[in-house]
Parts: C-alpha cells; structure tokens; sequence
C-alpha cells in the first residue's frame, strides 16, 4: 500500500533537486528557469497527494492555477530571455549586473 | 507488493533520476529532454492518484506547450557551452549540502510518523462511473467561477506581455504613431466643396 508520505517524500526529493539546481546552474538563466519548473511540479504533487488522501477535490483546482500561472511565467520568461540575449549576447547570470553600483 | 506499488516505485525512482540529470547534464536540450520524462512520470503518479484529467492536461500543457517553448529557445540561442559550465564545479558542494539539508528537514518533517498510513488511511478508490472530469468541472464552473476567470485574464495579460516584450520596431511597421497624430489639422484632411443643388429628373 503507497502510503500518503511516500509521495510527499518523493516531492521532496524533487524539491531538493530543483533547490540544488539553482545553486549549482548558477551562469545558465535558462537551466534556472527549469529548475523551477522542477519545484512548481513538486508542489504540484504535493497538492494532488494531499486532495486524494484527505477526500477534498479543492487541492486539485489550486494545482490547476498553479499550472496556469506557471505556463503564464515560463512563457514571459523566455520572452524576457530572448530580449536579454539579444541585447547582451550572453545569458550568464553573472554578467547581468548594471543595477550594481 | 501489488500493481499500484510496483508502478508507483518504478515511476518515482525514474522521475527522480531524470530530475537530478535536469540538474547535472551539460548540454540544455538534453537537461529539456530529461525534463520532459520528469514531466510524463510525474504524470503516471498523477494517474496513481487518480487526478487523470490533471495528468493529461500535465502533458498537454506542460510537455505539448511550455517545454516545446524551451526547446525551442533553447535551440535559437547561441549559447557556447564552456562559458555556462564555469562554476559548476565551485558551487556543487554547497548546492549538495543545502539540498541534502532541505530534503532531510523536509523528510523528518513529512516521514511515515506524521502522514504513514497509520495516520492517514489509504482512501477508498472510485466506482467506476466516477468521473473525475466531472467532478473537477463541477466545482470549477460554480464554486471557483470568479478565480477561474481571473486565470484566463492572467493568461491574456501573459500573451500580450510577452509579444509586447520580443516585438521589434520594424521601419515599415504600420503602427500609428501619436505624436504625429496629434498635429494632423482640419485642413490636411478635409476638403469642402462648393457645389451647385439640381433637381434629378424622375
């Protein structure tokens, strides 16, 4: 039997990842970007995970907006990532600091 | 061990290995392609837990959408390799450390102690004529009506936002131009004729 900390356990593990990947991937926007898309699907899984085993469908309607507003993020994103790479020539993170004084 | 287990550790342990190969590959289309399998394993969970409508549109949104999008950036751009991998190296320890930090805090938090399944039973699974669509619609058209409204307006300004982003003036572009506009005068535009009245002949 798949008990209901199995899978919150394994969203945390995903969690984890998508942390790391941030910290790791520190010159790469795009690698970033992904990483958060890792955690958005964590979470994601954490909402599905909880709404069957408590009988409450409202946590699936919260993913829902969840996967709305993270398609919504990822596709300004990109855009502004595609402005930026055709400004600068580059997406390193580390060259990206003219508001620094 | 039964089906529903098998399947959940295969699915669990291979959405977890592509993850961390999202994190560690070198190439970006590769890091999307693992990323895209974490998608659709993620998806068979989903299944396990009975959201199917979540899982489909898990893969239609995110696999037939957002990830095609970031392949494709990912393609467009010229991005030479070596300058993205400098640093990898360098943060790997504190990435690993801070990761490994959260997952344990969060598995000692969430452990089979606070959610086992001594804690929180196994629910019973649907009939078969439960319709988990319906069910999903039925509370989005009336009880979430107003927020689902406001996620389409979001997803409009998210359109608009990111066209108005990329777009670039082009010379030729026929888009009006208000500072001209505003010094247009009666006399360049119109022109009164003086004309003699007659009577159509019926």
């Amino acid at each position: 039997m798949i008990a209901l900390s199995d899978y919150l356990t394994f969203s945390a593990i995903l969690f984890g990842l998508g942390v790391a990947g941030i910290f790791i991937n520190r010159k790469n926007v795009i690698i970033l970007l992904m990483c958060i898309e890792l955690i958005l699907l964590s979470v994601s899984t954490n909402f599905v995970a909880f709404s069957r085993y408590l009988n409450d469908m409202n946590g699936q309607i919260f993913v829902f907006f969840i996967l709305t507003v993270a398609a919504a993020e990822s596709a300004i994103g990109l855009a502004i990532l595609v402005v930026m790479f055709r400004r600068k020539k580059t997406i390193n993170v580390e060259d990206l600091d003219s508001l620094k004084g | 061990m039964n089906v529903q287990q098998n399947l959940f550790y295969v699915f669990s342990s291979l959405a977890i290995l592509a993850g961390s190969m999202v994190v560690i590959s070198k190439n970006p289309v590769r890091a999307v392609l693992f990323l895209v399998l974490t998608f659709f394993l993620t998806a068979g969970l989903w299944i396990l837990l009975e959201a199917e409508f979540l899982a489909v549109t898990l893969v239609l949104v995110y696999v037939g959408a957002v990830m095609v999008l970031f392949l494709f950036v990912v393609m467009m751009l010229d991005i030479e390799l070596a300058s993205v991998r400098e640093g990898f190296a360098h943060y790997l320890p504190l990435g690993l450390c801070g990761s490994v930090l959260v997952i344990i805090s969060l598995i000692y938090a969430i452990g089979p102690a606070q959610f086992g399944l001594n804690v929180v039973e196994l629910p019973l699974s649907h009939s078969i004529d439960y319709s988990h669509v319906k069910e999903l619609g039925t509370l989005l058209y009336t009880r979430f009506l107003y927020p689902f409204e406001l996620a389409g307006i979001l997803l409009l300004v998210a359109i608009i936002a990111a066209i108005s982003i990329t777009f670039r003036d082009k010379k030729e572009s026929k888009s009006p131009q208000p500072n001209q506009q505003i010094l247009v005068r009666k006399e360049d535009r119109v022109r009164l004729l003086k004309m003699d009245t007659w009577k159509k002949n019926l």
